[in-house]
């Protein structure tokens, strides 16, 4: 028996006001649990695709349902992890945290023990009443992450949270997610420009085609879960990373012949 | 160490050199003109005769000032927050604002004191208006300029728009408001002085420095009112001493701007 659809696509276009279309006949959809990735070329409109998800704009055409509701109905199932940390700089760590909850009214009682859970969560315990100023790139991201996992999302989506960070400290953040991620039962829709951490990420990967913003190819990543860094030396892994890879190349040809 | 001595020694010493060059022009003057400029020590010993009555006047050029400058700031957040909510208010009333700022408000001094009355009510209007268009610009400015990544993450949790005021706009404007507070804390008491200097009256308690200025001008008592200049320096300097302590007490923790390198 198939598992629940949590999110589906049906038909969804956009186009922001009279400007060029965005994306055009997007069909998708995922079951729970699934570790879904959007990769393409710039301006395939993958960040629009989430967003659209996350209900923080409208689609022009078509139909978007998380767990058969529109994605504003279904606000508070969902969270969302920015490129920037987007916290907080006159609030402590733990306060950033706190912060959804607290603009949806829950008292400060029962904040607390969550809060300190999903900072332990990401190892950041200890830095409970640290200023965002006093925090590393990577420890920022982290805080950003425990944020949305506070909100116990049966949805996360996540927009090239680790662009910004280097190699080794996104490869890292890679391994603690999908550690978290064995922990907690989130279905997530993850947007990157790296192919390898997609693969190293996803259950399935969407390759998207700009100029209109389209998907082009879902590709299968068959590598059992719980991955670890000794999974990125499998002959497997590096043969999936090669495949995506030439996918995107042609993706791109494709777009630049336009 | 060496470093913090140089720190405290180099401006003991342009003081010194500062009062040697005050003492040498003072008796490269004939001795009939020398009244013209008295020296620290004739204007200390003024101080010191004149106490009570400066005194008196300090405490009502700090009452004058301190209102204006309350209540500068007090409608001045109010404003810039209509300002900052509404587009169209800020459309039609923005570019009288930066009009009015330009105004030297000290040529309307006079007819002030006609429309309120003489004494402390033009000291505080005066003081206001001087202190006012600094705060409402700035705040205003703070309150429009909220890094836009956080009001998608306002929009995300489905904020409310009080809690995203509250929350949000208010604490991101703070750095913007203490730039203004600082230039309106170094206004207030000029503007109080000048209110004085117009509308002072002997009325009641006797009005504040810049009236003293005024009699001892009058009377050609100069150390006295060199001594009225330092108590006025005096004065801006605590103003301003306030406001950098309430502006570290609220940023320092986490403004760039007070940024150290403990990380």
């Amino acid at each position: 028996m198939a598992a629940a659809l949590l999110v589906e696509l049906q038909d969804v276009s956009k186009r922001y006001g009279d400007g060029p279309v965005v994306l055009e006949h997007v069909n998708l959809s995922a079951e729970a649990g699934e570790f879904v990735s959007l990769i393409g070329p710039s301006g395939c409109g993958k960040s629009t695709l989430l967003r659209l998800i996350a209900g923080l704009s409208p689609v022009t055409r078509g139909a978007i349902s998380v767990h058969g509701r529109t994605p504003d109905e279904a606000a508070a199932e969902l969270a969302f992890v920015f490129q920037e940390p987007t916290l907080l700089p006159w609030l402590t760590v733990a306060k950033n945290v706190a912060l959804p909850r607290r603009l949806r009214g829950l008292p400060p009682s029962e904040r607390a023990a969550v809060t300190r859970r999903v900072l332990e969560l990401v190892r950041l315990g200890d830095r409970l009443e640290a200023f965002p100023r006093q925090l590393s790139g990577g420890q920022k991201m982290r805080v950003s992450i425990a944020r949305a996992l506070s909100l116990a999302p049966k949805l996360l989506l996540l927009d090239e949270p680790f662009g910004a960070l280097d190699e080794m400290t996104r490869e890292h953040l890679n391994e603690e997610l999908l550690a978290i991620r064995e922990q907690q039962a989130w279905t997530a829709f993850f947007v990157t420009h790296s192919v390898a951490e997609a693969v190293f990420l996803s259950s399935r990967i969407v390759v998207m085609a700009a100029g209109p913003g389209r998907i082009h190819t879902e590709v299968a990543v068959p590598l059992a879960y719980p991955r670890t860094a000794a999974t990125r030396l499998s002959r497997e892994y590096h043969g999936l990373v090669a495949e995506v890879s030439r996918l995107l190349r042609s993706v791109e040809a494709t777009t630049a012949a336009r | 160490m060496p470093k913090r001595l140089l720190h405290l020694l180099l401006p003991a010493f342009t003081g010194a050199l500062f009062v040697a060059i005050w003492y040498a022009i003072r008796y490269a003057m004939s001795e009939e003109m020398r009244f013209l400029l008295p020296t620290p020590g004739e204007i200390l010993a003024a101080l010191h005769d004149n106490r009570d009555a400066l005194g008196r006047a300090a405490l009502n050029t700090t009452e004058g000032a301190l209102l204006g400058f309350v209540f500068a700031v007090v409608i001045s957040a109010a404003l810039a927050l209509a300002l900052s909510l509404s587009s169209l208010v800020r459309i039609s009333l923005y570019p009288y604002l930066m009009i009015l700022q330009m105004t030297p408000v000290i040529i309307f001094a006079p007819i002030l004191v006609l429309w309120v009355g003489a004494g402390i009510k033009s000291v505080v209007v005066i003081t206001f208006l001087i202190c006012f268009f600094p705060l409402v610009v700035n705040t205003t400015q703070g309150l429009i300029s909220t890094d836009r990544n956080l009001v998608e993450l306002f929009r995300m949790y489905r904020a409310r728009r009080l809690q995203e005021i509250l929350h949000l706009r208010v604490p991101a404007a703070l750095p913007y408001f203490f730039t203004g507070l600082r230039i309106a804390a170094t206004l207030a008491p000029i503007g109080a002085l000048v209110g004085d200097y117009t509308a002072g009256s002997s009325a009641g308690d006797g009005g504040g420095l810049g009236f003293q200025a005024i009699i001892y001008s009058s009377q050609a008592k100069y150390p006295a009112l060199f001594a009225t200049a330092a108590v006025t320096c005096v004065l801006g300097f605590v103003f301003v001493a306030v406001v950098v302590s309430l502006s570290w007490l609220a940023l320092h923790q986490w403004h760039d701007s007070y940024e150290r390198a403990d990380t």
